[in-house]
């Protein structure tokens, strides 16, 4: 019994990492932009996709080609900043949304010319014998799913709260005209803002393929569910992405488990749409910011 | 004079055209290939209507057509060959059933804005995918053997006989839909869009306007659906993705949204280009993404603005202008 | 026609409206100034419900208001203007005034989608009284003009001309003055005391123009920091020495210029 629950536990923490790291992309664009860029997703799989590229079909070092997959994945999130999303001006949020939309229909049609419609997989990181406890069989990626994800996740704390630039990206959308007034270069933390959740959708990719696999059309689920994620937690709140993402993943884990296996995806749907209509400003936000928060 | 009574006559001549150029297409290619074809297009014509309506006049999104559409094939279907229900009713049924739908997904959701309006309707789009998916009869292989349409014991089952079906279904669809955006609901419709603050000091009831929409918009993806279905005979959950969903968002856009017009050349366009790209097989979403893509970073407008921009130009004159 | 008692308004810390109490008596024209930030508009907005008061009381012809929504009170018999012109910019001059009479008119989907005969007489009969309200304001040259386009001065009075087909018995006017020029202030103090002369409407005016509500308001109440500081005619508070300190500080006196046109 418990090892069943832990088993369920264990995996949802693992698919629930990726969660967080796709809310987490989701809300350092929306810190500095108030964009909701819906081409997510697409960044886990291109993450996931070129480390196979590099460390299976060119043979390159595992370090290598992490570092190659990362840049790929941050050269693809500036090309899209710079050419779709800064030419436009006054974009209304009608055009937003398609625009993201269209963008990671391309991203989806070149992987798919690339890489065609079948799964990839390489090598865990490490090789070695699964961890048991209390039965429960825990495989060593797994856990360097989840402890990649929680460095990230510190990393990134340190990037908003202590450094320079990363509050410069936060005051950018908290203000823009303020933000340029004081000599933030705005345009240049958009795209940095770009880059930076390109990277970290793609370091939630690169882990998880390992264990779960990588196929072109993976992205559009992994951004809603990675959307529901962050609006869990209140929409631009990484720490409140983190909790949605492994409530998410548990809970998803737990319906497959226990109840049906075809309900899992309907899962993270359903909380998404009691979310947005209950509650769309996260459940774990006071009342007063509910209120100042606009919709 | 009946024909001002029909339709505003400033809409006229471009109706007539229309019909015309219905009627031409079996004339000019009778084959089995283009009518098909055309089939496809008007199915995708009347779903893209109703999402004109809702996108370009009242101004909410929804990224969840493809449900209702889904949700008119399957009632359908499932009411006419299980319970021996004449097909006719099944399809007033399914639209009833897909206007139920639209009010439980609307009610809630018609209180969020821009992003989370659209997450919430592609939500639900997905949900009633998983719901076909998984509980539909066939599950995700579908099932077939769907009666054909049949009215007063007259059946149809040629290819010509459904493309004068739909196609007639379509012009049946844009008369009322031309009619609304001309009455009062259309401009407050169209109020809403520019100024709900407005609208509010006004009187109007800006919610229950919205929620209306959003049930029109249903019920025509539904009718759509439906129609589909008993042409088809055979249906499975694929048909009915979020990648639909978006394939109608592109028709729309891609038409122009502020015109109804845009809608049907939207969906004409959308659905002949991979007919015309059939030799670009593995190249497809990436073509749909790039068409997707510059469309609305140049032509941001649509089609059909644009060229009624034009011929404005041109002619300096008077070109009716919904 | 409008009591307003005791309200009490606050936005988190700020607290912008001190208990107001004021009246509006039938067919009067009443101005409400006071330096920027004195709390018209959120006045105005609670009495138009976009927002609800933390205490007090609105009574419109004896109905209570608060807790009613906006669109409801506008069913009442009150419309209003806004501070920045809300106009349906993308719409035509002579449909910004037919969606002013939607609330007189009952076509609903259905109806409008069969185009069932009395649609279209209804139909008819929204645009003749739209044309006849536009050649009211003198507007009527403008009708098929896209509503955006127009220029400010016209944009405001096309607002209360749309204000007016909702045939309202109290127009909630939030400064209509603002950006004009003078003679487009003049004009626009001949149609308000128009409107309330032929129409016998009622109207409430936010203005920062002194000239326009010294020349036609009947009564004035003055705000200052969300309190009422005056309350009369409009001689009586030119001439109220705390309204003086409020516009100007302590050591000016409002100009001999402006003596209310009687």
């Amino acid at each position: 019994m418990l090892t069943v629950f832990l088993q369920f536990l264990f995996s949802g923490l693992t698919v629930g990492a990726v969660y967080a790291l796709v809310g987490i992309g989701f809300n350092i664009v929306y810190n500095a932009t108030s964009i909701i860029n819906l081409a997510q997703g697409e960044f886990v799989v291109i993450g996931g996709l070129m480390m196979w590229f590099f460390s299976e079909s060119l043979n390159l070092p595992f370090f290598l080609s992490a570092g190659l997959a990362i840049v790929s994945a941050g050269f693809i999130g500036f090309l899209m900043e710079r050419l779709t999303i800064k030419p436009l001006k006054n974009p209304d949020l009608l055009l937003m949304i398609m625009i993201t939309i269209a963008v990671s229909i391309v991203l989806r049609g070149v992987l798919m010319f690339g890489f065609g419609k079948e799964p990839y997989v390489y090598p865990s990181f490490t090789e070695g014998e699964p961890i048991s406890i209390y039965g429960a069989i825990i495989q060593q990626q797994a856990l360097w799913v989840i402890g990649i994800t929680g460095f990230c996740i510190i990393l990134l704390f340190f990037f908003f709260k202590r450094t320079i630039i990363g509050k410069a990206m936060l005051a950018c959308s908290v203000n823009t005209t303020a933000a340029k007034l004081v000599g933030i270069n705005v345009s240049k933390m958009v795209m940095l803002s770009f880059i930076l959740s390109a990277v970290v959708g793609a370091i939630g990719g690169m882990a998880i393929t390992p264990i779960s696999l990588m196929e072109y059309d993976k992205g559009p689920m992994l951004a809603v569910k990675g959307f529901c994620a962050a609006i869990m937690g209140g929409l631009g709140s990484n720490r409140g992405a983190v909790l949605g993402g492994f409530i998410i993943g548990i809970l998803e884990s737990m319906t497959a488990g226990y109840l049906h296996s075809g309900m899992k995806d309907a899962v993270a749907l359903v909380i998404l749409l009691l979310i947005l209509f209950f509650r769309p400003a996260g459940i774990f936000v006071s009342k007063t910011m509910m209120q100042l928060r606009k919709f | 004079m009946i024909k001002g009574v029909i339709v505003k006559k400033s809409d006229l001549p471009f109706f007539l055209i229309f019909v015309f150029l219905i009627l031409l297409l079996p004339v000019v290619s009778g084959s089995s290939y283009t009518l098909t074809v055309g089939i496809f297009c008007g199915i995708n014509a009347m779903v893209a209507i109703g999402l004109c309506i809702l996108m370009g006049y009242a101004g909410q999104v929804s990224l969840g057509q493809a449900g209702f559409y889904g949700i008119g094939a399957y009632v359908s279907s499932i009411l006419s060959l299980h319970f021996g229900i004449p097909v006719v009713i099944s399809i007033i049924l399914a639209m009833m059933v897909a206007a139920i739908a639209a009010v439980i997904l609307a009610v809630p959701a018609l209180r969020l804005k821009g992003h989370y309006l659209a997450v919430a309707t592609l939500g639900f789009g997905e949900i009633i995918f998983i719901i076909l998916n998984e509980w539909g009869p066939g599950g995700p292989s579908g099932f077939g053997d769907i009666p054909h349409f049949s009215l007063l014991g007259y059946v149809i089952n040629s290819t010509t006989g459904y493309y004068y079906l739909i196609w007639g279904s379509v012009a049946a669809v844009m008369l009322f839909s031309i009619n609304l955006i001309n009455s009062r609901t259309g401009r407050a419709l169209r109020a809403i869009h520019d100024s709900e603050l407005a609208c509010n000091a006004m009187g109007l009831n800006v919610v229950a306007l919205k929620l209306k929409v959003f049930i029109l918009s249903a019920v025509y993806a539904s009718l759509a659906g439906s129609l589909y279905a008993h042409y088809i005979t055979f249906v499975s959950p694929s048909s009915f993705s979020l990648f639909y969903s978006i394939l109608l968002l592109m028709m729309v856009i891609v038409g122009g949204i502020t015109n109804l017009w845009g809608a049907i050349i939207g969906a004409v366009v959308i659905t002949v280009l991979p007919e015309l790209l059939r030799k670009f097989q593995e190249f497809d979403v990436l073509v749909y993404g790039l068409i997707l893509t510059l469309t609305l970073m140049f032509f941001r407008k649509g089609l059909v603005p644009i060229l009624i921009e034009k011929m404005k130009k041109f002619s300096g004159g008077a070109v009716a202008n919904h | 026609m409008l009591i307003i008692k005791n309200i009490w308004k606050s936005f988190g810390g700020l607290m912008a409206l001190r208990n107001i109490s004021l009246e509006v008596k039938q067919g009067e024209i009443k101005a409400l100034i006071g330096p920027n930030g004195a709390g018209k508009t959120t006045l105005l907005n609670i009495i138009s419900g976009i927002f609800q008061p933390d205490k007090g009381e609105v009574f419109f012809r004896d109905a209570g208001l608060v807790s009613l929504s906006s669109a409801k009170i506008a069913r009442m018999g009150m419309s209003r203007t806004f501070q920045h012109v809300e106009l349906f910019g993308n719409m035509t001059v002579i449909e910004n005034i037919m969606v002013g009479r939607y609330l007189k008119t009952k076509a609903g989907f259905f109806s409008s989608g069969f185009r069932l005969p009395y649609v279209v007489r209804e139909e008819k009969e929204v645009l003749h009284r739209s044309e006849e309200i536009l050649e009211y304001i003198n507007l009527a040259g403008r009708k098929d003009e896209t509503a955006s386009n127009l220029p400010i001065g016209e944009q405001r009075i096309l607002e209360i001309g749309r204000a007016l087909a909702t045939e309202p018995q109290l127009v909630l006017l939030d400064e209509p003055a603002a950006g004009l020029n003078i003679k487009e202030t003049r004009d626009l103090g001949e149609i308000i005391r128009k409107i309330r002369n032929d129409l016998k409407i009622t109207i409430v005016l936010v203005e920062h123009d002194m000239d326009l509500v010294m020349r036609i308001s009947d009564s004035i109440t003055v705000l200052n920091f969300g309190e009422v500081i005056a309350d009369g005619s409009p001689l009586e508070v030119q001439k109220n020495p705390e309204v003086i300190v409020a516009y100007l500080g302590e050591e000016e006196e409002i100009q001999a210029g402006y003596h209310a046109d009687t």
